[in-house]
């Protein structure tokens, strides 16, 4: 059993104004496990530092402190062992309007990663490519190969960048709100491609999201972050059913729910100001 | 019968590019094909100072060289300078912009330092006390030294270009994909700036003809050669202009400008591509002007009166104008 041990992650960013130098903690001692074939949400809202988890299992960020555990040993940060680290991490970005050169086709994006990792090599590469977009619903995969990014919808894009992610094989994915540039209506297909393709591949998910319902419906744990600190974590039922920390319950509210659909804005904004008075921010959603 | 207002609106679109690249190819032309057609441009067997006449159509210098031949022969030697500086400047502000702007720490401050040092040395009186230092100047270390001076500029903005490309997801993609530094330089960032690069090429040419026509001009160019630069240098010491010989130096000025204003116009154009508001800015001014003059226009056309009112509109508007613009500021 393959894991992606996250222990007491914490990340610090200079902030340099005018004379001042000061930094910001984005990120404060988070810590989980994320298990083969099973999905890990990391809920809440714009600057909570979700995302920089992300960067950092990504190795896109060098965390301040804390350590990340693949298989139980400290990951390597350079050389061989930040390619072989590469070959099993992989990571999904928010916007595919910028996660792909607008510069390259989509069979230019798919073949790097194919050839770095040596999946594929030479005539088996073109074949390589065409089985990767079919597996993300994109056919015929001659027609897509072949595409710059500017021809394809939001939703064909993000598929592109799934395709991308999973050519080296990896074991475990880091999906920064793969769908919240999307379209309402395509969320949902992108985001059953990721459960399916999870499945079949018995793949480890991060699933960054500000999303609670999309959160308990695709992942078996939810960590709920605020201003860099995890307030909350836990099995998703029980963190969305039962949520014991103030904010969770403000995010809870703060969540449009259907069946409570026609309550008046007064009512809801009332039912913020309550949660507000626990000391946290609410932007209350105006349906 | 259609198609010829598709092509005349394409061209309509494209006109600075259509002009600017026919004046740069023809002149290119003439360089390549001139020498051959036309006599030896060292050759002094001619009457000195002919005016223009059959056999030599742009006349003969005070050394009875032929200034046509001269004109073709210093185009090829203009032209050489321009295109081996440019391409020296563009490589050299590759290196100190996009690889400073692309990494960080001591690799960024040490080539910024570089660059800052190179931007604020004055140009032309460094190229001036080189120049005069080799006693033997070809072509090549003419341009050398031109090309050596002329890319402090260009790195400065390729360098916040590469820093802002270096944050776009495309390019975290590749890191997270496993790509190597280089690469992800050469393959997922060099071709985003092409347009740029394409611009600033163009500019250090011009840039680089008018230096060596400079350096030229104050006898500190190319020595045997023949550019325009030594053409003009050569006029302005055979006192030209007090004997009115103007078919000496109008043709050599008359081309180094052309080709600057021909480079600058391809230059135009790529900036359209490159920000498309640009090439829409003539049209907004315009409408702006239209709507401006039509302030009161609107209003009549409202009440139903047609073209009675327009005679009173040009009257009223700069009269109605005034006061609103006195509201807003």
């Amino acid at each position: 059993m393959s894991t992606l041990e996250v222990r007491n992650l914490v990340k610090d960013f200079k902030v340099r104004g005018g004379l001042r130098r000061s930094t910001l903690r984005a990120v404060n001692g988070v810590s989980f496990t994320l298990e083969a074939g099973r999905t890990v949400a990391v809920v809440g809202e714009s600057g909570s530092g979700k995302s920089t988890v992300a960067r950092m299992i990504a190795q896109l960020e060098t965390p301040t402190e804390g350590q990340i555990l693949l298989d139980g040993a400290p990951i390597g940060r350079r050389g061989r062992a930040l390619a072989a680290y590469r070959h099993q991490v992989q990571m999904v970005f928010q916007d595919p309007f910028a996660s792909l050169n607008p510069y390259h086709v989509v069979e230019h994006h798919l073949t790097r990663p194919l050839k770095i990792h040596g999946v594929a090599r030479g005539k088996e590469v073109r074949p390589a490519v065409h089985a990767l977009l079919e597996r993300v619903n994109l056919t015929p995969p001659e027609l897509y190969a072949a595409k710059r990014p500017h021809e394809m919808s939001g939703g064909q894009r993000q598929r592109i960048a799934i395709a991308r992610a999973l050519a080296p094989g990896a074991r475990f994915l880091v999906a920064d709100e793969p769908v919240s540039m999307l379209d309402v209506s395509i969320r949902l297909g992108v985001l059953n491609l990721l459960a399916r393709l999870q499945r079949e591949e018995n793949l480890g998910v991060l699933y960054i999201t500000h999303d609670l319902a999309t959160a308990r419906h695709f992942s078996d744990e939810i960590v709920v972050m605020y201003r860099g600190d995890v307030v909350e974590q836990g099995p998703s039922d029980e963190v969305i059913l039962d949520p014991q920390h103030d904010y969770t319950k403000t995010l809870l509210a703060a969540a449009p729910e259907p069946s409570r659909h026609g309550r008046l804005r007064g009512e809801v904004r009332a039912e913020l100001a309550g949660q507000a008075a626990a000391g946290y921010e609410v932007y209350p959603a105006t349906w | 019968m259609t198609d010829r207002p598709r092509l005349t609106l394409r061209l309509a679109g494209h006109g600075k590019l259509v002009v600017g690249l026919a004046i740069v190819a023809a002149i290119a032309l003439f360089a390549i094909v001139g020498p051959m057609l036309t006599q030896n441009p060292r050759s002094s067997d001619n009457p000195a100072l002919l005016p223009p006449q059959p056999g030599h159509w742009l006349g003969t210098t005070s050394l009875g060289y032929d200034v046509l031949a001269q004109l073709a022969e210093g185009a090829r030697g203009s032209l050489l300078v321009g295109v081996v500086a440019g391409s020296l400047a563009i490589v050299l502000s590759l290196v100190f912009g996009v690889v400073a702007g692309y990494t960080r720490g001591w690799a960024d401050e040490g080539l910024s330092l570089i660059t800052n040092v190179m931007l604020v040395i004055p140009g032309l009186p460094l190229m001036i006390v080189v120049a005069s230092y080799l006693q033997v100047r070809s072509l090549w270390v003419v341009a050398l030294i031109l090309g050596a001076t002329a890319w402090p500029g260009s790195a400065i903005v390729l360098r916040f270009q590469a820093r802002s490309l270096r944050n776009r997801d495309y390019v975290s993609a590749a890191r997270v994909a496993g790509e190597r530094t280089p690469r992800i330089l050469l393959v997922e960032i060099l071709p985003n700036l092409l347009p740029l690069l394409t611009a600033q090429f163009l500019f250090a040419v011009v840039l680089a003809i008018l230096g060596e026509a400079g350096l030229s001009y104050l006898g500190l160019g190319p020595n045997g050669s023949i550019t325009w630069g030594t053409m003009l240098n050569e006029a302005q010491g055979g006192s030209a202009l007090t004997r009115g010989a103007w078919w000496w130096f109008i043709p050599p000025g008359l081309l180094i400008a052309v080709l600057g204003c021909a480079l600058s116009l391809v230059n135009f154009s790529i900036d359209e591509v490159i920000n498309p508001r640009l090439r829409q800015a003539p049209a907004a001014a315009r409408s702006v002007r239209k709507a401006r003059k039509a302030g009161l226009d609107i209003t009549a056309y409202d009440g139903g009166d047609g073209p009675a009112a327009v005679p009173a509109v040009g009257v009223s508007a700069p009269l109605g104008d005034e006061p609103r613009e006195k509201v807003q500021a």
